[in-house]
């Protein structure tokens, strides 16, 4: 068997501060697509209760600890920052998808300004709330993005994609420092 | 152009890919006659008023959709999942 040796998504990478927004790599953790079976939704959730943790309504996420349930679809959440528990796999196809993304978070009050010029959902806190997760689009490419504070996102997009991610966002804070210094 | 989803809510055409009619979600059975899958593939209406497309949600939730809307006046009128429909 050939020695194949793991990396972090981001591994070397700084975070990057410009126009008062601070672009950060988030670290690697455990990820399990939890994708009930028709019928599975209440057997689930006692496998859940376990991790203090219900089914994320649509566009919500929910957490215990560093422990999260994240909406990414139809009857389908991703469990982040956790093994799944017992009893879980009987009512949900539960696949690892650990080291499949890559996340940043993007923090400051002008975060949702910024993230207008690649995402086409209101992202400010009014329309994009605390415990707010969505599917949306960053630029063409399919993300998950989640409110995890008053003035901070994360974005999470498939880990094949992670040097795009970053290449967007930091020319978009580029630009966004440039504006603002043009306008004084 | 915009679509409400009835999971992910009010968003942007360019999230969503267009498929064709909903006449798609009635495939003839096994050993249909050839008319019906004549029909089932080729013939379409071109309605001036109300249609029915399918779409999918390929940058949200990845769910497939029947959208109704109206070719004259350019409404959208409805946004349904396809899953959870009799049959579906
Ligand atoms: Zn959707």
């Amino acid at each position: 068997m050939p020695e194949l040796i793991a990396k972090e998504a981001w591994q070397g990478q700084a975070a990057v501060t410009r126009a008062g927004l601070v672009l950060a790599p988030l670290q690697d953790r455990p990820i399990w697509s939890v994708a009930l079976f028709p019928g599975g939704a209440d057997g689930a959730a006692t496998a859940l209760e376990s991790l203090g943790l219900g089914f994320p309504e649509p566009n919500r996420w929910v957490s215990a600890a560093e422990v999260r349930l994240v909406w990414t679809g139809r009857a389908q959440a991703f469990l982040m920052g956790a093994e799944p528990p017992a009893g879980l796999a009987g009512h949900a196809a539960v696949t690892d998808q650990s080291g499949g993304w890559a996340g940043v978070s993007l923090s400051g009050p002008a975060g949702p300004e910024a993230l207008a010029r690649l995402v086409p959902v209101d992202l400010r806190p009014g329309s994009f709330p605390a415990g707010a997760a969505i599917r949306a689009p960053v630029n063409h490419m399919s993300a998950v993005i989640l409110r995890t504070g008053p003035e901070t996102v994360e974005v999470w997009v498939f880990r094949s994609m992670a040097r795009t991610l970053w290449h967007e966002l930091t020319e978009v804070l580029a630009r966004f420092e440039a504006r603002a210094t043009v306008a004084g | 152009m915009r679509l409400t989803c009835p999971l992910c809510g009010d968003r942007d055409r360019r999230e969503f890919h267009y498929y064709g009619s909903d006449a798609y979600l009635d495939r003839p059975a096994e050993g249909a006659a050839p008319a019906a899958w004549d029909d089932y593939l080729h013939n379409r209406d071109n309605p001036a008023g109300l249609t029915k497309d399918l779409w999918y949600h390929e940058q949200g939730c990845a769910q497939w959709l029947v959208v109704t809307r109206n070719t004259v006046t350019h409404e959208v009128s409805a946004v349904e999942l396809v899953a959870g429909r009799a049959g579906a």
